[in-house]
């Protein structure tokens, strides 16, 4: 399904970069069928950078992030991240999606291991790092998000909140180079959106790149290098988080902030 | 009250007092008001219950005094301790029938000096069955390594024999009873479980060679009577093998057996599989882990807790099916039963009754104790799922 750009080639060629931009995606066109949606997306992330991309519903931002750690397949363009373009060859997709953690609106933590054999079941099959190793790093991570006293339990005895910060530090155990955050907040109660939006703010503190699908206006305020707006598949506009707010270029984007910001 | 009353007229309501808490209403209590509640809350329900209880009344006495009050449980001179007799006229079960062709049923004609083979093969294998059912057992992967790889791998060396290291070949054709019916049911599920698993992926394969592959022995298999099936490995394997190793009955049979029941094991394991969400697999790829790591780590191990009381439940009924490997001229359990009641020593009335109520309740206790463990496994995943 995915179409290499003729520069694949040469960027195969390239050791892992440790300059250029983390993830850099160009001409980015995808279809579901007939129905296009992704039309012409093109977003350079540099190192370090924190982006956060908004828009109203369908308008094709999970499916953006998706992209580029291949969870799904795109028609055209070209996304490098790290260095290593995106093909459709499998250990290539692997090598990205280790760099590349991602956290998702419904958790999704294995719920047969407790939330240390979480953290620590990359690691170890697939850094190959010793139990031992990966399990203080584990520990390191847990306590990073503040929940190292729940590592026996298993995800289905924490909160919503603890859920998602474990589903954080499972993805940070892979040290990763880019975190990307799909609507991590949306689907807990509202008590418990502030601790994960706490932990989050403390990672960009750290200078973690991040890419994050968010409705969370105070976070984007509050952290983004950028933040990007999408409708119907296209990039509408990307500003500073100030400009962004609070003068607006395009028309679409004054309307939705119109609608949430009421 | 009288506090409320107050604001009841006006639009804001303040609470002022905290409720109390009260115990809930007490319900019909003592054995008479259970049985009021339970067993007669109707008329229709009452007319069941008395209905029921005369059955049972009509069935269960006569029953118990054939199968212990008037048994006869001991004499191994053959058929005279259970004819009828002044002292017993109407004799019940012949007990003593089964206490002397008990090693009959449990061995069949496998030689008397090398049946302590077939018992470490029992051992064995009773360790293997409790080290995978206990849930919570220590090492389940070793257990698993023990039950699929070791333990089939030893029982060919005991049973059958390995001359270099002293245990002498014992023909199939001597294998008989119990044995063979835990051989057969043995194999069957150790065979179905992981060509069962490859099948249930195969048929959700994305290649489309694989997938159809698996659609048609699935529903092939499935669309066919076992007996079919095992009349087929038995004429038809000879034609795909080499004549120099022409598989014996046994292993013909044990085939059809592992072809029948990985094809419904395939479909147990896919709805297992079908009822893991999205987002575990794409939880696994976000991590890096491959398609076998991601099948290995975090599906199978969910898909198969959540399959176990079906997988059990499939066990029972191959279980069972396994009487008919008679037809293809196996020994098993219930061939022996019919031997030795054609024995003309211990031709009574009562001799074939006895047998096929002998028959009847080691399959019955033996089915039953794995539809208890599957209904406890059930319980235990509904409880975890409400954790
Ligand atoms: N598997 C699919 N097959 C067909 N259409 C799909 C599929 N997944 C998503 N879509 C469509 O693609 C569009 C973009 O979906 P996407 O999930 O990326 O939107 P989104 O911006 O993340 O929205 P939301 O805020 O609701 O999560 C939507 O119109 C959706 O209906
Ligand atoms: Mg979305």
């Amino acid at each position: 399904m995915i179409e290499t750009a003729e520069k694949a080639g040469t960027a195969e060629a390239a050791p892992a970069a440790t300059q250029g931009p983390a993830v850099a995606i160009t001409g980015l066109y995808k279809w579901y069928g007939d129905f296009q949606v992704l039309s012409d997306v093109n977003l350079s992330v540099a190192r370090g950078e924190r982006i956060v991309i908004c828009g109203p519903s369908g308008s094709g931002k999970s499916t953006l992030i998706r992209c580029v750690n291949a969870l799904e397949p795109f028609q055209r363009g070209t996304i490098v991240v790290d260095g290593v373009t995106v093909t459709q060859d499998l250990k290539r997709i692997d090598e990205v999606r280790r760099e590349v953690g991602m956290v998702f609106q419904q958790f999704n933590l294995f719920p047969h291991l407790t939330v240390l054999e979480n953290c620590t079941l990359a690691p170890i099959h697939v850094r190959k790092m010793p139990r031992k190793e990966a399990e203080e790093v584990a520990m390191r991570y847990l306590a990073r998000v503040r929940i190292p006293e729940q590592a026996h339990k298993y995800p289905g005895q924490l909160s919503g909140g603890q859920q998602q910060r474990v589903a954080i530090a499972r993805a940070l155990c892979m040290s990763p180079k880019i975190m990307m955050f799909d609507e991590p907040t949306s689907a807990l109660d509202p008590e418990m959106v502030k601790e994960v939006l706490d932990t989050m703010v403390s990672l960009a503190e750290d200078g973690t790149t991040m890419l994050c699908v968010t409705h969370e206006m105070g976070f984007a305020r509050q952290v983004a290098d950028r933040v990007v707006f999408m409708d119907e598949g296209q990039i509408v506009e990307i500003n500073s988080p100030d400009a962004f707010f609070t003068d607006p270029q395009h028309e679409r984007t004054k309307t939705f902030l119109g609608q949430i910001l009421g | 009250m009288s506090d409320m009353a107050t604001t009841t007229d006006t639009v804001l309501f303040v609470r002022t007092q905290r409720a109390e808490r009260v115990a809930p209403p007490k319900g019909p209590r003592g054995p008479l008001g259970w049985a009021r509640a339970h067993l007669f809350s109707s008329p229709f329900n009452g007319l069941l219950t008395v209905l029921i209880v005369a059955a049972i009344a009509w069935v269960v006495p006569p029953l118990l005094d054939f199968l212990v009050f008037h048994a006869v449980w001991s004499g191994d001179d053959g058929r005279e301790a259970c004819l009828a007799t002044a002292q017993n006229p109407d004799p019940g079960a012949c007990w003593a029938f089964v206490r002397t062709w008990i090693n009959f049923f449990v061995y069949g004609p496998y030689p008397m000096e090398e049946r302590w083979r077939v018992n470490v093969f029992f051992a064995l294998l009773a360790v293997g069955l409790v080290w995978m059912m206990w849930l919570d057992a220590p090492r389940r992967d070793l257990g698993a390594a023990y039950f699929f790889l070791a333990l089939p791998a030893a029982s060919v060396v005991l049973l059958h024999g390995l001359p270099m290291i002293g245990l002498e070949t014992i023909d199939t054709a001597l294998w008989g009873g119990v044995l063979v019916t835990l051989v057969v049911a043995t194999v069957g599920i150790v065979v179905s479980l992981p060509v069962g698993v490859l099948l249930a992926l195969g048929r959700r394969s994305e290649m489309p060679v694989v997938k159809l592959f698996s659609v048609i022995f699935i529903e092939f298999v499935r669309g066919v009577p076992l007996i079919t099936v095992l009349f087929m490995a038995s004429v038809m394997l000879p034609l795909f093998v080499p004549p120099a190793w022409s598989p014996d009955k046994l292993m013909r049979a044990l085939v059809g057996i592992a072809i029948f029941s990985s094809a419904y094991m395939a479909e147990v394991v896919r709805a297992g599989l079908q009822s893991i969400p999205k987002g575990q697999y794409e939880a696994a790829a976000a991590l890096g882990l491959g398609y076998w790591r991601t099948l290995a780590l975090v599906i199978l191990p969910q898909a198969l807790k959540v399959t176990i009381p079906n997988i059990v439940n499939n066990a029972i009924a191959l279980f069972k099916d396994t009487t008919l490997v008679f037809f293809v001229g196996i020994f098993d359990f219930l061939r022996t039963i019919e031997v030795a009641r054609n024995d003309p020593a211990w031709a009574t009335p009562v001799t074939s009754f006895t047998g096929y109520a002998f028959a009847a309740m080691c399959y019955f206790v033996a089915c039953h104790f794995m539809s208890r463990y599957a209904s406890g496994v059930e319980r235990r995943l509904g409880a975890a799922d409400r954790r």
